[in-house]
Formats: C-alpha cells, sequence, structure tokens
C-alpha cells in the first residue's frame, strides 16, 4: 500500500474548537491554521468534523490466541480502528494466558504487522490467571512488548497477599495492576446485578457490595505499600464513592468506566436476552448517573471498552448458558457522545482526555494521547459528531456481533483514523494497512 | 397476543378467574366414567424436560391425554441435550416435528421465555418451572385448591384473604409465582423465611415479609410450606436443620393456633421433620394431596385456553412484561 | 354507524312472552305424551338459553305430572367442531342430575336450531356422560338450514329463515325479558368482535360461525 505522506484537514474542529485546518506530513501534526496549502497533499474536506486524539483503549479482548472464532488481532484491531482508537492493550484472558513474555510479544507482534492499531498487550498478574503465583511480570514488562499494565481481568486477583504483593513488586518498573473487583464467594453463579429485578427474574444477584469491597481492599493496599492500582470496568455508585475518597486522601488510584455501564440497566435483563449479560452485570439507573457525574467530575479517569466478542452460538441461548460480555469498540465514542456530551456533561476536550491522554498516561503509553499540536504524533481521529444512525452489527469490522445497541440510534461516526499519519480508517471504511493482507 | 404462559405476572385477574373457573369445569369432567374429551385431538403437545420432575411431568401429561392431544414427553437425560445439544437445536428440532405447544421445565431461570420470544418456535409455550424464576400453573392450582377451599364460589378471586408462605423464599418459583397471582387475585400474602433465604429486593413485591412464623399464624386463612432443601444448610442459610425446624418449621402445636378453617398447604415433596411434622401433613387441614389432583385440572385449563382456539383466550396485552425492551 | 346499520334492518319480533309461555306448555305436553308419563326423562338444557328453557320445561313437567323432573346443563363447547375457527371459548357448565343418564329418555333442550352442529356435539358430549335408553331434542324455534341429518323431535316454532338473517332469542333470566326476535344480519355487525353485551344474540351458539370468547359463563 502506498503511504499517504502529506494530508490537509479543511475545516477540522481540534477538540471540538473553532474549524481550522491540519497538515498531517510524515507521521506528524505539521501545521495547524487557517487556509494552510499544501499543493502535493491530498485534502481531507472535514465540513467541521471534530478532531480527537486517536482513542487508547485500556481494555480490550483481542481473543488471540486461543478464541480465533470470536475475534483476532487483526479483526479486533480493524473494529478499534473503526471506532477511533490507535492504541489497545489485549486483555491477557487468552488461550493460552498471556502470562509469559512469549505469548505477549506474539499478540504485540501480530498487531504491529497488521498495523490499524498499536496492540498493547496486557500481562496477567498470576500465572494461568489462577490467583495463587506472580506470573513473570518483570519479564514482560522487559519484553518487546513492554507491558506496563497487569491484570487477571476476567478474574479478581482476590487473594489479600497477592494482590499486595502484586501492587508492590510492579513499583519496580513502574507497572500498574489493574484489577477486575469481583469478590468470587459473594459471586459464585451470580448472573446479573442484585436487586429489584434479579429478585423478580430469579436470577441470582451480584451484589455491588462484590464489587465495592475489592475496591476499598485495593485502594487501601495501594496506600499501604505506596504504589498505584487501577480499577477496570467501575459498575456501581458505591465504587464511585470509594475511589473519590481514595483520591481525595492523594493515593494512586484510578478508573475506568465502560460504556456500556454509562448508559443500559439491569432493567433490560428483563427481556433475558443474553445479549445484555455482562461482566460486571448492567446495575441500575442510580449506578448509571453516578458513573456518568465521576466521569465528568474525573473521579472517574477514562473510558474502556472492555470489548468482549463471543460467537453467536454463545449468545444465541438460555441466560444461563450465554457468555458474558458486549462487543464495544465501534460504538464506544458514540455512546460517550450519547451519554456525556450531548447530556452536557463533558466537552470535546474532556473526551480526548478520557478517552485518550489519560488511559495512555495510566499505561505508560508513549507516543499516543497526545495534544493535537504542530510536532505531536498523527494518531487522529475525526468525527461526523451529527450524525444520527442505527447501530447495525452486519457493518461491523469485528468477527462478533454481540451488541446491546442492535438496532438503537446512537450519535456520532468515526469517519477517519490516522495512525501515525498513515490513515487506517477513510469515509468511515477501512483502507488497507501496512502489513495486511 | 398473549400465545404462552411464561410468568404468573403476566396474567390479569380476569385471566386468572378464567383460568380457575375452567379448571372447575375440567374438574367435573374427572369425575365421570369417561375422562378423555376431544378438544384438543390432532395437537402435539411437547413436554420438554431438562429437570427431573417426574410428578410436573405426568400432571402434564394426564393433562394433555385427557383432552385428547398426542403428547411427546423429552426428557434432556440420555438425550441429545446431555450430549451438549442447545436450547435452540432442542427446540428447531420440536418445530420441525410440529410441536402446537411445548411444556417446558428448564434449570435456568428464563429458559421458558427464551423459547417463547426468540423465533426459535411457532407454538405455545407453557412454564413448567424455570430455575427459581416461576412455575405459574403451580400458583395456579394452589390459588384453585385455596378458592374452593376459602371461598368455594365460582367467578370469584381470592379477595382479603390472608395468605402465608414459608420458607426458602429466595430459592423457589413456587413462591414467585404464588407471590404475583396471589396479588392479582387480591389476597394478602405475607412471606416468612429467615433473611438469608430471603431475596434482596423482595420489598418491591406486592406483599408483606416477616421473620417470624408465629406472629403471622394465627392471622393467616391459608399457611404455604415450601420445602427447604437440606442442602441449604451446607451454604450457610441457616444454621442447623433443628433450628430451621423450631423457628420455621409447622407442628400440630403451631397448626392448632391458626384459625379454625385455615388450611396448610405444601407443593410437595415435604420433607416432614423439617420444615412440616407428620401430624400437620397428615392432617384433614393439608391440602397437599388435593393439590396434586387440581394440578391435572389446572393444567387442563391452561392448556384449553391457549391451545383449544385458533389464539388463545387469555387476554391479549401486547405490552406484557414478557416483551423484549427494544 | 352501528345505530344506522341497527334502523336499517329493524329486528321484528316472531314470538312475544305469552307465545314462549304457550308453547313450552304445549311441548311439556308433547313429552308427556310421547313419554307414557315422563317417569324417565331427564332434561339437560344447552348452555347458555336452553339451560333456562329446559328449567321451564323441566317446571311445566312438574305441573303435569305432580313429580319431579330431573334437570341439568350439557355444554358443547369442548366437543365443538369449530374450535380451531376462532379464539379458545370459555366454558359454560355441565351439570349432570345426580341419578346420571343411563337408561333414562334424554331430552336435549336448546333455544334455536340451525346447522344442526351444536346438537351433534351434544350428542358427544352425552355419550361420554353414559348411556341413555333414548334421545330426543327440543328447540324452541328451528330455522332450517341444516348441514347434519339431524331433526327436532319436539319444536316450539317453525320459522323458515334466509342465512343472512338472525334469530334472537331473549329469556327474562337471561335478558330480562322474553321474545324471538328475527333481524337480518349486517355485513359490519357480522365482523364485529362480540364483546359481554353481545349475548342477546344466542342463534349462533355452536351452530354457525360468529365467535364468542373471553366471556365467562353466566351462572
Amino acid at each position: 500500500m502506498t503511504e499517504q505522506n502529506k494530508t490537509l484537514l479543511r475545516g477540522a474542529r481540534i477538540l471540538g474548537g473553532e474549524p481550522q485546518d491540519v497538515l498531517i506530513e510524515g507521521g506528524t501534526v505539521a501545521e495547524i491554521g487557517q487556509g494552510l496549502r499544501a499543493a502535493d497533499a491530498e485534502v481531507v474536506e472535514t465540513g467541521g468534523a471534530v478532531l480527537l486524539p486517536g482513542l487508547v483503549d485500556l481494555h480490550t479482548h483481542l481473543r488471540e490466541p486461543g478464541r480465533e472464532d470470536s475475534e483476532t488481532v487483526l479483526t479486533g484491531t480493524r473494529a478499534a480502528a473503526k471506532g477511533g482508537y490507535t492504541a489497545v492493550h489485549a486483555m491477557a484472558n487468552t488461550f493460552p494466558v498471556a502470562d509469559t513474555a512469549g505469548v505477549v510479544e506474539q499478540v504485540w507482534r501480530l498487531g504491529k504487522e497488521y498495523g490499524y492499531c498499536d496492540v498493547r498487550p496486557v500481562g496477567a498478574v498470576t500465572v494461568g490467571l489462577e490467583g495463587k503465583q506472580l506470573a513473570e511480570l518483570g519479564a514482560m514488562h522487559d519484553s518487546a512488548a513492554e507491558v506496563r499494565v497487569f491484570s487477571d481481568d476476567g478474574k479478581c486477583v482476590d487473594d489479600a497477599v497477592i494482590m499486595r504483593r502484586a501492587l508492590e513488586y510492579v513499583k519496580a518498573f513502574d507497572g500498574v495492576v489493574a484489577q477486575h473487583a469481583q469478590e468470587p464467594r459473594l459471586t459464585a453463579g451470580a448472573q446479573m446485578n442484585e436487586g429489584i429485578v434479579s429478585a423478580e427474574l430469579g436470577l441470582q444477584g451480584w451484589p455491588a457490595v462484590a464489587e465495592e469491597s475489592i475496591i476499598a481492599r485495593d485502594v487501601l493496599l495501594a496506600a499501604h505499600v505506596g504504589s498505584r492500582v487501577h480499577i477496570c470496568h467501575l459498575s456501581t455508585a458505591g465504587s464511585v464513592e470509594i475511589v473519590r475518597w481514595a483520591k481525595s486522601k492523594g493515593w494512586n488510584v484510578t478508573a475506568e468506566v465502560t460504556p456500556h455501564h454509562l448508559l443500559l440497566t439491569d432493567e433490560l435483563v428483563r427481556s433475558y436476552n443474553p445479549v445484555y449479560k455482562v461482566n460486571p452485570p448492567l446495575r441500575t439507573e442510580a449506578d448509571v448517573m453516578a458513573l456518568r457525574e465521576a466521569l465528568a467530575d474525573g473521579t472517574i479517569d477514562c473510558v474502556a471498552t472492555d470489548h468482549a466478542p463471543h460467537p453467536h452460538e454463545d449468545k444465541d441461548c438460555e441466560w444461563g448458558a450465554a457468555a458474558m460480555g458486549m462487543v464495544g469498540l465501534e460504538t464506544a465514542l458514540s455512546v460517550v457522545q450519547h451519554t456525556m456530551v450531548d447530556t452536557g456533561l463533558l466537552d470535546w476536550a474532556q473526551v480526548a482526555d478520557r478517552m485518550s491522554f489519560r488511559p495512555a498516561a495510566i499505561g505508560r503509553l508513549e507516543g499516543h494521547g497526545r495534544p493535537v499540536s504542530p510536532g505531536e504524533p498523527a494518531n487522529l481521529v475525526l468525527l461526523d459528531a451529527d450524525y444520527r444512525g442505527q447501530v447495525d452489527p452486519a457493518g461491523f469490522a469485528s468477527r462478533s456481533a454481540n451488541t446491546p445497541y442492535q438496532g438503537r440510534e446512537l450519535p456520532g461516526r468515526v469517519t477517519h483514523t490516522w495512525l501515525r499519519g498513515r490513515p487506517t480508517v477513510v469515509d468511515s471504511k477501512l483502507v488497507g494497512a501496512a502489513g495486511a493482507v | 397476543m398473549k400465545r404462552h404462559l411464561i410468568s404468573a405476572a403476566d396474567l390479569t385477574r380476569d385471566d386468572a378467574v378464567l383460568i380457575l373457573d375452567t379448571a372447575e369445569e375440567m374438574a367435573r369432567f374427572a369425575d365421570r366414567p369417561i375422562k378423555k374429551l376431544p378438544t384438543l385431538r390432532g395437537r402435539t403437545i411437547v413436554n420438554l424436560f431438562f429437570e427431573d420432575s417426574t410428578r410436573t411431568r405426568i400432571s402434564f401429561e394426564a393433562a394433555a391425554k385427557r383432552l385428547s392431544a398426542d403428547v411427546i414427553n423429552f426428557s434432556a437425560k440420555g438425550s441429545s441435550v446431555s450430549k451438549g445439544e442447545s436450547l435452540k437445536d432442542t427446540a428447531l428440532t420440536l418445530e420441525a416435528m410440529g410441536a402446537d405447544g411445548v411444556v417446558i421445565r428448564h434449570g435456568d431461570s428464563g429458559a421458558p421465555h427464551r423459547l417463547a420470544t426468540s423465533g426459535w418456535i411457532g407454538g405455545s409455550v407453557i412454564n413448567a418451572g424455570d430455575g427459581t424464576h416461576e412455575h405459574p400453573t403451580q400458583a395456579l392450582l394452589d390459588a384453585f385448591t385455596m378458592r374452593r377451599r376459602l371461598v368455594g364460589e365460582e367467578g370469584a378471586a381470592l379477595d382479603g384473604k390472608r395468605i402465608t408462605i414459608v420458607g426458602d423464599i429466595l430459592h423457589s418459583r413456587v413462591a414467585r409465582s404464588n407471590v404475583h397471582l396471589l396479588s392479582t387475585l387480591g389476597a394478602h400474602v405475607t412471606l416468612v423465611a429467615p433473611p438469608t433465604l430471603l431475596p434482596i429486593g423482595v420489598d418491591s413485591w406486592p406483599c408483606e415479609v416477616s421473620y417470624d412464623l408465629d406472629a403471622v399464624l394465627t392471622k393467616s386463612d391459608a399457611v404455604m410450606m415450601l420445602r427447604v432443601q437440606r442442602e441449604r444448610m451446607n451454604a450457610a442459610f441457616f444454621p442447623t436443620e433443628r433450628e430451621y425446624a423450631r423457628r420455621y418449621g409447622l407442628d400440630g402445636e403451631r397448626m392448632a393456633r391458626m384459625p379454625e378453617d385455615a388450611i396448610v398447604m405444601h407443593p410437595g415433596p415435604m420433607n416432614r421433620g423439617m420444615e412440616i411434622t407428620a401430624e400437620v401433613a397428615d392432617s384433614p387441614r393439608c391440602t397437599a394431596v388435593e393439590q396434586v389432583a387440581n394440578g391435572v385440572s389446572i393444567r387442563m385449563a391452561v392448556m384449553y385456553l391457549l391451545l383449544g382456539g385458533s389464539e388463545p383466550a387469555l387476554s391479549r396485552d401486547d405490552t406484557a412484561r414478557t416483551e423484549e425492551n427494544n | 354507524m352501528d345505530d344506522n346499520s341497527a334502523n336499517l334492518h329493524p329486528a321484528r319480533p316472531v314470538l312475544e312472552a305469552p307465545d314462549i309461555k304457550r308453547v313450552l306448555t304445549r311441548i311439556a305436553h308433547e313429552i308427556v305424551e310421547r313419554a307414557k308419563g315422563a317417569d324417565d326423562v331427564v332434561l339437560l338444557g344447552i348452555p347458555t338459553r336452553g339451560v333456562f328453557l329446559a328449567r321451564r320445561l323441566a317446571a311445566k313437567l312438574e305441573e303435569i305430572t305432580g313429580s319431579a323432573i330431573p334437570v341439568g346443563s350439557l355444554d358443547i363447547t369442548m366437543y365443538r367442531d369449530d374450535l380451531r375457527l376462532g379464539p379458545a371459548r370459555a366454558l359454560a357448565h355441565t351439570e349432570i342430575p345426580a341419578d346420571g343418564v343411563d337408561g333414562r329418555l334424554v331430552v336435549l333442550v336448546d333455544d334455536v336450531l340451525y346447522s344442526g352442529r351444536t346438537i351433534r356435539a351434544a350428542l358427544d358430549a352425552l355419550g361420554d356422560i353414559g348411556r341413555p335408553r333414548a334421545v330426543q331434542l327440543a328447540v324452541l324455534v328451528d330455522r332450517g338450514h341444516r348441514e347434519l341429518p339431524i331433526r327436532a323431535d319436539y319444536v316450539g316454532k317453525n320459522l323458515p329463515t334466509s342465512q343472512r338473517e338472525t334469530v334472537k332469542v331473549q329469556l327474562t333470566e337471561e335478558d330480562g325479558h322474553d321474545g324471538v326476535l328475527l333481524g337480518v344480519r349486517s355485513t359490519e355487525s357480522a365482523a364485529h368482535t362480540e364483546g359481554p353485551e353481545d349475548t342477546g344474540d344466542t342463534e349462533d351458539t355452536g351452530d354457525a360461525a360468529p365467535s364468542r370468547h373471553g366471556t365467562a359463563p353466566a351462572g
């Protein structure tokens, strides 16, 4: 494929500001101003579209190796590019588990070869996600994959001693442990949020306290050992309160929220449609409102998709037999626009902060999450924020279609994505990337 | 259009009374030398049982056969289901066989709902118990038994009757269905259980909750004792069987404090010595055996009203809660 | 719209209360005569209005013979041959007198005889209850148009009708007054879904297509 050396964006609204021209050259943002000229540049008439830094996801399940029937590094990074992402953190719960330098390097290399989106693997905290023995965190850190985030996501590091050791150990190389906060005994067999709806539906409840008690313990542990901890997919109002308190103490705690927890509630489970089955479960309206507020005031640092693809047969079944999780990469920005921007809770600069700057900073990811200014890497996404359309999974680049938004009207459409100046998405369509087959 | 019976919560008061009245007519046929009716001749009803429940299956089978339906029993044990065939594939098989009605018992809450709304099959779905969700025909036969014993009048509901349900509410589909149906029929329901066996969120149900059986007994027209599985003790829901029986079991002494005409109900099978003593179980006030007999009449009524015409006789409420939210 | 169609096709009374009284008395006498005393007669009315007619006949018979005549009701809904042509119907009562029907002369009583399908269903239902010595049929009105080889043994009034016409029997017990009305079915009302108010129109009970559903049986 030929690389575009120069691209001129006309009338782009950087972080939602006044329309300006942006010249991309040689992988970086070369110039920003009014009436820029570049005779040899490809011109993109943006029509006042919003220009944001390329999005960074701290929480993506690419499924490769092991579950290539649901997603691969190729399909997952294509989905990421379509969603406006230029970097994703690939979770460790693959088969085999990403608990050695070998596995994380394989995933990293695949991402690099395909070239749609940078893939930064997340390393497992414990061997085989078993929660018993620390994985070789240092080796993963030192590998070519440059692992900085460690997580047993899908499972909670529930043993307090193991969690303490992990938090302490990663201090040596400024790593961060991303905790999937789920007290296992309180959630054995749990199917949905415990509350009014679970009582009626007869589905085993997943109490908020199972999440909150782990978060409370872990922020205390992180403070005690002087390390930093990141909380995955915060889902309850109580979790927000604990994180807010921990931050008020000056402790090094960060947190993410998924798009679906900003929008959907457990009332949807009344349909028994497994597309709404997810971990952590959909909570109540009050939780959703608390999460939005916390994302707005910065208590929650960032939005992470928890993109969790599953093959059709794992969702086309009864609730109890269904897998947990939703795809999210290709709808995340739309859901955030719908829940946070259109409601006035965030402006586009803050969206850039919550979906690019902060996740890159938490993951210590260089070259991403940078301001849109001359000299910076041209990792960019152009968003037609005025677009309104129904979600149709048939158009997904992801191999899986388990979206809870099918048929729902959502605002915003990613029209272009650039990875270091090279377009991965043009006019909302993927373009061949370097190394792509 | 309500083609299915998934939840007692979907029944309007008129629906419920119509089913009870229809069951009374069905009960009359049961006394005749020829119990069979030609009504569902040519219809095929499949009993799809993913959980063992010989009692319930036999009751549905007897009901279907008395209405002359062809009955196919499909038990998950020893079938392709135990070899990993999905509910969907099983459903598609039944559809290919031309099932007009599917009676489903499943260990997962919501499986009948899924079967009815997924588009896998075209026939009517009757929930014969799903996980810890609902068991609507059990609630209907309980209401039928109560109406006969406490009201004795057809066309009537259960207005003002005080019904107490005691035991493992948390895991009980019978309790969930009964709370919905009995409150629809105008009864005042009180649930009695140790707090560990009540679901979080129970305060939103249309009933009262008490932890004290003795306080409620004297104000009860019917006391329904739920089976308490001994395994629950190991999961720390209560300390010992003895303590459970002492605090929440029904013995002769407690029964004596109930109002004179009050009845004792049990959906069976009973754990004698646990939630109910032999003395109570065998007393004329205990309706357990009657409930079984009434079960056939109720299931005949439900099958007739769902399958006896070109469309069901139950109310056409398109906003039923079984519909998807989006 | 409904009012207009009603005005366009006013129902015409063909039997008034005194007429009904008179024909029931005559039928009662005929039964006694044919049964040679009515000792073993059992009257079974077909719900809804057949049951009231059966009770009236039983009272007459008692007047005539001086002894009580067993009377009951026989719901034929579950035996209908057109169940699948309409929504599932609410059942009416079946109440067989205590001594049963075995070896008895059963007189089935209905308000209108039309296609004969109701009576076919009633004979099937009766066969599941016992084995009468003989079965006879008494109707208030025979309007013709039989679709099965069935005839009435006792007829209050033969009423030649066209299929476009409707015969409406009204009885005090159900409708507040006695009378039989002959009207014309408007195309609109034929398409109406019947509600509880329509119980006045009984000519179709069991015998013709228009459906009734969702209505709990009276009594």
